[in-house]
């Protein structure tokens, strides 16, 4: 999700629009005083659009600093997973389980962002995009059980950065597990999500391509054989 | 899964809430208070447009006058308000109690003079908001940022009790911050006003 200007999050960005406000509608009064309303109404819709694209357009990822991780037991290794719909993908299981391999403890959380439609997260009509989430971590934690990880899990942010963001903040990761589709068919990879991930987290980011068509093509295979 | 499902259907009372650090719970609620606060000026200003731009009335009405310069006095010592609120919270964010104290105690008392200049204005004004459809839209809107000056006064008589008894830090702070966004508001809101319903 962009970020954007909003005038009233602390108090020095009301008081931006405040003055904002003070110079934009002097401005209109003026003009209106000099020319009547012909002169006001073009000043007014100039005002307007410029507010509009001040506090509307998207603006960069502000730098900050590396979110690093919780402090605990020096044998435990803790990995963070980051999947949605390849949360159950066996290239995904693998590479956790290469993850926690010779650790004396290993804490494994699965995080799965509530991915929504724009319309439907703007009128917060998430309940369906969670539930739908939940079903999937449910999947993911039993195939990881059935291989031998124990794992816990929980349904994140919709913005997947956030999510990580919100898990970093109560599971001190060592790594973080950031599972995708294949380029050309990841809303994430579009999204750069992977790379911002890596500029926004101390922690070091594995990135695992799931191809889920290909698993399941693969499975009937090694079945028959 | 079972003992989850087991918990869940002996569970009472509402869902556990999605907590996110996307926004700080305190500001989202100020933030839905401003939004549903825009809407409700937004209301009395479509009846200001309606008599003054679809019904062509005259305005002011005939034989009434605006106090402009009085208002103008007014806004001034508003928007110097805001810039007093923007100085205590600077201060406490820096440390200087002295300076949040002052920029509060300062902030309070030109609210106050302002609010206490529009009550005047209106014993003052010569006409009432039964005389006709722009009396009342004068008396509604002014009137109603004036309810919201008051509600204001109120937040920050209690953010400058709560300075001189040695609350807030540079690091805690938020009993300034929301009251500070909210002043802000209320001074946006009467240049709105001031501009169209005094000047324009």
């Amino acid at each position: 999700m962009s970020r954007r200007r909003n005038p009233f999050r602390t108090e020095a960005e009301a008081y931006q629009l405040l003055l904002l406000t003070v110079v934009a509608f002097a401005a209109i009064g003026l003009a209106s005083w000099l020319g009547g309303w012909k002169a006001g109404l073009p000043v007014w819709i100039v005002a307007t659009a410029a507010a509009a694209w001040y506090y509307l357009r998207p603006l960069p990822d502000e730098p900050r600093e590396k979110l690093g991780s919780a402090p605990r037991a020096s044998d435990e290794r803790r990995v963070l997973v980051v999947a949605n719909e390849t949360v159950a993908g066996r290239r995904l299981h693998e590479e956790v389980r290469r993850a926690v391999a010779g650790a004396g403890r290993a804490s494994v959380l699965v995080v799965c962002p509530a991915l929504n439609s724009p319309l439907r997260h703007f009128v917060s009509d998430e309940d369906a995009a969670r539930a739908a989430a939940q079903e999937r971590l449910d999947r993911s934690l039993r195939a990881l059980r059935e291989a031998g990880i124990e794992a816990s899990g929980t349904v994140g942010d919709s913005d997947p950065l956030q999510a990580i963001e919100d898990a970093l903040r109560t599971f001190g990761a060592d790594v973080i597990v950031i599972s995708t589709h294949p380029e050309g068919r990841s809303n994430w990879l579009e999204r750069q999500v992977v790379q911002k991930a890596r500029e926004r987290f101390a922690a070091p980011i594995t990135h695992v391509v799931v191809d889920l068509e290909a698993e399941a093509a693969a499975v009937p295979d090694s079945a028959a054989q | 899964m079972e003992a989850h499902a087991h918990a869940e259907a002996h569970r009472h009372g509402p869902p556990p809430a999605n907590v996110s650090s996307r926004i700080d719970a305190r500001v989202l609620g100020m933030l839905l208070f401003i939004g549903s606060e825009i809407m409700l000026f937004g209301s009395f200003f479509t009846a200001y447009f309606f008599v003054r731009v679809v019904n062509h009335d005259p305005w002011p009405a005939k034989g009434d006058h605006l106090p402009v310069f009085v208002a103008g006095i007014n806004t001034a010592i508003l928007v110097t308000s805001s810039v007093t609120m923007h100085w205590a919270l600077t201060s406490i964010k820096r440390g200087n109690r002295a300076g949040l104290r002052a920029g509060l105690a300062l902030t309070f008392l030109m609210g106050l003079t302002f609010l206490l200049t529009q009550i005047t204005e209106y014993a003052r004004i010569g006409f009432a908001p039964h005389d006709n459809a722009f009396a009342t839209i004068f008396f509604s809107l002014t009137g109603l940022h004036g309810a919201h000056v008051f509600v204001g006064l109120t937040l920050l008589l209690f953010a400058t009790i709560r300075a001189f008894r040695g609350h807030f830090s540079p690091e805690h702070h938020h009993g300034v911050e929301i009251p500070g966004i909210y002043w802000h508001f209320v001074d946006v809101m009467w240049i709105v006003v001031y501009t169209t319903v005094y000047i324009l």
